[in-house]
């Protein structure tokens, strides 16, 4: 097996054994990039020096002893992540030039747990899209099928596990845009409870909904990387103070006794009849794991993606309005009076999508409309979390199916905003409600194409989703395939 | 037809806190521009807003000042408009659960006394500084003042004249000052005033059309600006014309105030709860805290002076324009025991000099014990009254104490009526022909016999014992 | 579930206008955006779809709940009065796209 095809724990162990360095490990990662990243293009920023002299100095402080399991481990970052001294560009034009004066919080967790950076992983335009189409900087490709999209926004960092171009990565989650592109690649990925993981350096779309977390390709490497990132954070008033447990102990246990709840509202009409299949084979294996089964009901999941796409818009119409070609990032050039710079810059700047969404933001906070749009959707909010408080008084963990269909077609959803926002509507409760969700692989379609499962579970309750999710890896024991690169 | 002004004021205060509202850069004025800033207070893509429980703290203390209910939860939202002072296209503020409501403050004009409605205070952070260059089409921005917390005060629109106007900014600026949490300075910005002006026809409850005024940098000019536009509204009205609903600037050069040039916009500020920040709760148990470290407020003050040291009520209003000058007022009749005399010498010599010399209170270099005691060595009779303004001067200068200036000079005074008596029969000697003249009927030359003596003892005899005895001698 | 085909045909058979052009271009103004004619009749069909598939908002009975606005319950996130070191002047002008060393650079603004 080559290094790059390995997981975090397994490095973990050769390097503890000596068998293997970091300069090795990451040596050998920007060989799998270099093979095929022109074909998946996973990458914004590809930053090989940086990473290898990292990687240095990574073995160095393993010589002398350090015990960090992500020492050395080359983890690539979504470019919605500031990174001092390097460029961070959103996916988008007004940002293409942009280089942080500071890290965010979690990639100065990340350095102190001797991480290494290959690079910056492509997105949607500001983490505004389901299928990384929008990028200022050119579309992702699926490893599994290079005619098909990753899913989005964190498309660059689900493709770049999915094909080994690195060891894992983290992507950032605000209607399912972790959830999402893991189970249309194939790989894990978790979106934490609001205020898990600070925010503080991902730059906002929607300040209410957004959570960073990590893709991994197995639930043992997303527990290691939950415990190095999960955490209080002075600089983000939301951050909560919550005991951080060690996730990774939790992997090893089985669920016996559990109540696994199915939410009959996301079981209807519409799915892909394979994903159905391979999400009941799933539900069929709970009896087996020792946990029983219990029919449960969100009623307001269905309300989601209206109430979504009124909060979303609004917070990233106000959280954008900061790029106005003053500061930093895109001015239009020529002499222009002010309003006349600001209208270009931002127009030139922003993509469709981006400008799509500011727009139905600026409507719904507009004076006349914010009682009917912003508010309502606030209050709808508060019924969708109820849903979940009630349910989960009744089971430990949830299981849905992570997308309504596999990887679509590049361009197949382009020209209908409203149908691409449909394909997040499992994944977007979870955000609303503001609880932790994960999607792990659970079988392919007859074409291949990777299927995923999604878990939910209670507010900082992480450790009870990666014990399911663990559980079900085990159980499931799904075939071990590699996109065919 | 008579016409009612209605007025009601804005007021920001700029708050004495050490750091910005939500982040860790200095406040601290006058610096090179952009060197107070950091990726939060520059609106950088990915920052967060953490914030200051100090600016909470001072904003409680205008609160209780004023008589505001504090609201148990105020919730920060997002005022969204771009501007290139403004970083991230929002201002942080509040907007429906402000900080207080529904205060008040009491001002005096004239002899009556009129409780002026407050409606809400609120916290927010300033904007930047433009600066316009008037050779190019280009201005510049400072960011340091971005960040800079902020209470923004709304009067009740219950002011009837400029006077109540400019009065009840005094009073809300004297309070400000009072509790050390603004230094009120209007040129520099830390203290600024916006008006709402309106007329109506007296006696109808309807407000009529407002105009909002703006650029008023002091309280004259507050005064002046008021002046006008209700001049202005009113030749409007009378004839026959209607006021238009908009935002003027007041130039102060012309002496008149203009709309603002461009179409004026209604902003929709698109006010939303900001996701970033949560609510602030406060305990009614904070809240005493916070009452318990006020300091005695100016109205208060003026009161007990006048109650307590039985001075008039003028004499009170100028020793408490300011705490510092208030305590050392205080500190000096702790000291002598006798409030009107040290009343007249504070408000007198003391800052007269100050004022001479450009001098703050709290550069004074007579310290309250020294004057207290010197005013203790006039009532005992050691100096006299007319050698005491010398005295004082020698403290003035040299920062050294009464007492030992006195003994270096010989000051004392003569009281020892044998000596006295020797000295004026000596005077009275020297000059036969003025004393022919007086025994003959020009009393006038009394005055010339007591100069005479005063300038024998140089000027340290007892004025009222050279009296007595010139009396009795001149009579013999 | 409403994320299937049929229901977004049966809604575009209503055409109900919810935004008219003269609105997208107010909204546009207050976003500082501009847009092509062409790009601004696309914008208000778009945007005409998704506003009319929220009325589904109006079908929920909200009476006496109160708007969520963090998913969590926090109160009274505080940092003390203390200094912290800001960028340096270099630093903060770095990303500007004008300036002259000291301030940013923008086009005359007219008051």
């Amino acid at each position: 097996m080559k290094l790059y095809e390995s997981t975090i724990h397994e490095l973990e162990k050769k390097l503890r054994d000596g068998d293997t360095s970091s300069v090795d490990i990451t040596a050998s990662v920007f060989e799998r990039i270099e093979a095929v990243e022109d074909r998946v293009h996973s990458y914004i920023t590809i930053l090989k020096e940086e990473a290898l002299e990292s990687a240095q100095r990574a073995d160095e402080e393993i010589r002398k002893g350090a015990a960090s399991p992500l020492m050395g481990i080359p983890i690539a970052i979504k470019d919605l992540l500031c990174t001092r001294g390097v460029r961070t560009t959103c996916g988008s034009h007004i940002l293409h030039n942009f280089i942080p004066p500071y890290d965010a919080t979690v990639i100065t967790k990340l350095k102190e747990a001797g991480a290494v950076f290959p690079g910056k992983t492509n997105m949607d335009e500001f983490a505004m899209g389901s299928s990384t189409e929008t990028s200022y900087f050119g579309i992702t490709r699926n490893p599994w099928d290079l005619e098909r999209i990753p899913g989005g926004s964190s498309g660059g960092s689900a493709a770049a596990v999915a094909a080994d171009e690195c060891i894992a990565s983290l992507g950032s989650d605000t209607g399912g845009s972790i959830r999402q592109p893991a189970a249309l690649c194939g790989v894990v990925g978790l979106k934490p409870t609001y205020g898990r993981v600070s925010r503080f350096g991902l730059v906002a779309f929607a300040s209410s909904l957004d959570q960073i977390g990590p893709f991994t390709k197995d639930v043992e490497d997303c527990a290691i990387m939950m415990n190095a990132i999960a955490g209080y954070d002075a600089k983000e008033s939301t951050s909560v103070p919550a005991e951080v447990p060690d996730y990774r102990s939790f992997v090893n246990r089985d669920i016996e006794g559990w109540t696994v709840g199915i939410p009959r509202e996301y079981f209807i009409e519409g799915i892909d009849p394979e994903i159905t299949t391979a999400v009941d084979r799933a539900i069929a294996s709970i009896e087996a794991l020792g946990a029983k089964c219990l029919d449960i009901s969100l009623p307001h999941s269905r309300y989601g993606v209206a109430a979504y796409y009124v909060v979303a818009p609004a917070e990233a119409s106000s959280n954008l309005a900061r790029y106005d070609g003053v500061k930093y990032g895109f001015r239009a050039p020529g002499n222009h009076d002010l309003m006349d710079m600001y209208k270009m810059s931002r127009s030139a700047g922003f993509g469709a999508e981006v400008k799509r969404r500011i727009m139905i933001g600026t409507y719904a906070l507009s004076s006349g409309y914010y009682d009917a749009y912003y508010k309502k959707a606030s209050k709808i909010r508060a019924l969708m979390k109820q849903d979940f408080d009630e349910a989960l008084k009744t089971c430990d963990v949830i299981l849905t199916p992570t997308t309504p269909t596999p990887a679509f077609k590049v361009g197949e959803k382009t020209d209908d905003p409203l149908q691409m926002y449909l394909s997040d509507v499992f994944t977007l409760p979870v955000n609303l409600a503001g609880i932790p969700g994960m999607s792990i692989p659970c079988g392919y379609t007859e074409s291949g194409l990777p299927i995923g499962m999604q878990l939910m579970s209670g507010h900082f309750q992480e450790n009870k989703l990666i014990q399911a999710a663990a559980a079900f890896e085990r159980h499931l024991k799904l075939e071990k395939r590699r996109p065919l690169l | 037809m008579e016409y009612e002004p209605v007025i009601g004021l804005e007021v920001h205060a700029q708050l004495l806190t050490n750091t910005k509202i939500f982040c860790g850069c200095s406040t601290r004025f006058g610096a090179a521009p952009n060197s107070h800033t950091c990726p939060v207070c520059l609106g950088m893509p990915g920052v967060l807003p953490v914030l200051n429980k100090k600016v909470v703290e001072f904003a409680m203390k205008m609160a209780l000042a004023t008589n505001c209910h504090i609201n148990p939860s105020n919730v920060w939202a997002r005022k969204n408009y771009f501007y290139p002072d403004l970083p991230k296209g929002y201002q942080i503020s509040q907007y429906a659960y402000p900080l207080a409501e529904r205060g008040y403050v009491d001002v005096k004009t004239g002899s009556e006394t009129k409780r002026i409605g407050i409606t809400r205070i609120h916290m927010e952070e300033d904007a930047g500084k433009l600066i316009h260059d008037e050779n190019t089409p280009v201005s510049l921005v400072d960011f340091n003042r971005t960040g800079v917390p902020l209470i923004e005060i709304v009067s009740e629109p219950d002011m009837r004249s400029p006077e109540e106007g400019t009065e009840y900014l005094h009073r809300l600026h004297e309070i400000l000052v009072y509790l050390e949490i603004c230094d009120g300075n209007m040129e520099e910005g830390s203290f600024r005033c916006d008006a709402n002006v309106s007329l109506r026809p007296r006696g109808r409850e309807e407000f009529g059309t407002r105009t909002e005024l703006k650029n008023m940098n002091s309280f004259r000019n507050v005064q002046r600006a008021l002046e006008y536009e209700i001049k202005r509204q009113q030749y409007i009205l009378e004839s026959g014309g209607s006021v238009v609903q908009e935002t003027r600037l007041w130039d102060d050069s012309q002496g008149v105030t203009h709309a603002m040039r461009g179409k004026e916009e209604a902003h929709d500020y698109r006010y939303f709860p900001d996701p970033d920040l949560v609510p602030v709760v406060i305990s009614d148990q904070w809240i005493e805290e916070v009452r318990a470290c006020l300091p005695e407020l100016p109205l208060a003050k003026r009161e007990r002076f006048i109650r307590d040291y039985q001075i008039p009520p003028y004499d009170a209003g100028v020793l408490t324009a300011s705490r510092a000058l208030a305590d050392y007022y205080e500190a000096t009749t702790a000291c002598c025991g006798r409030p009107k005399n040290a009343s007249n010498w504070v408000m007198g010599d003391i800052l007269g000099h100050l004022k001479e010399d450009k001098l703050l209170m709290s550069e004074c270099p007579v310290t309250p014990q020294s004057l207290g005691d010197m005013i203790g060595l006039i009532e005992d009779g050691t100096i006299s009254g007319k050698i005491a303004k010398d005295v004082f001067e020698e403290m003035w200068k040299s920062g050294k104490e009464p007492r030992t200036i006195i003994q270096e000079k010989g000051l004392v005074q003569i009281t020892d009526a044998a000596a006295l008596e020797a000295a004026i029969d000596e005077v009275l000697k020297e000059n036969p022909s003025q004393l022919a003249e007086y025994r003959q009927g020009k009393d006038k030359l009394f005055g010339f016999f007591v100069g005479q003596a005063m300038k024998a003892t140089r000027g340290k005899a007892n004025p009222k014992l050279v009296n007595e005895i010139l009396k009795k001698k001149l009579s013999e | 579930m409403y994320f299937t085909n049929n229901y977004l045909k049966q809604h575009r058979r209503n055409k109900l206008l919810k935004i008219t052009e003269e609105e997208v271009a107010y909204v546009a103004h207050l976003a500082r955006l501009d847009f092509t004619d062409e790009e601004h009749a696309k914008f208000t069909s778009q945007l005409n779809d998704i506003l009319l598939y929220m009325d589904i908002l109006n079908k929920v009975d909200t009476t006496g709940i109160k708007p969520m606005s963090h998913a969590i319950a926090l109160s009274n996130a505080f940092r003390n009065d203390e200094e912290q070191e800001s960028l340096s002047v270099e630093a903060s002008l770095a990303n500007a796209p004008d300036s002259n060393g000291a301030s940013f650079k923008v086009p005359k603004v007219i008051e």
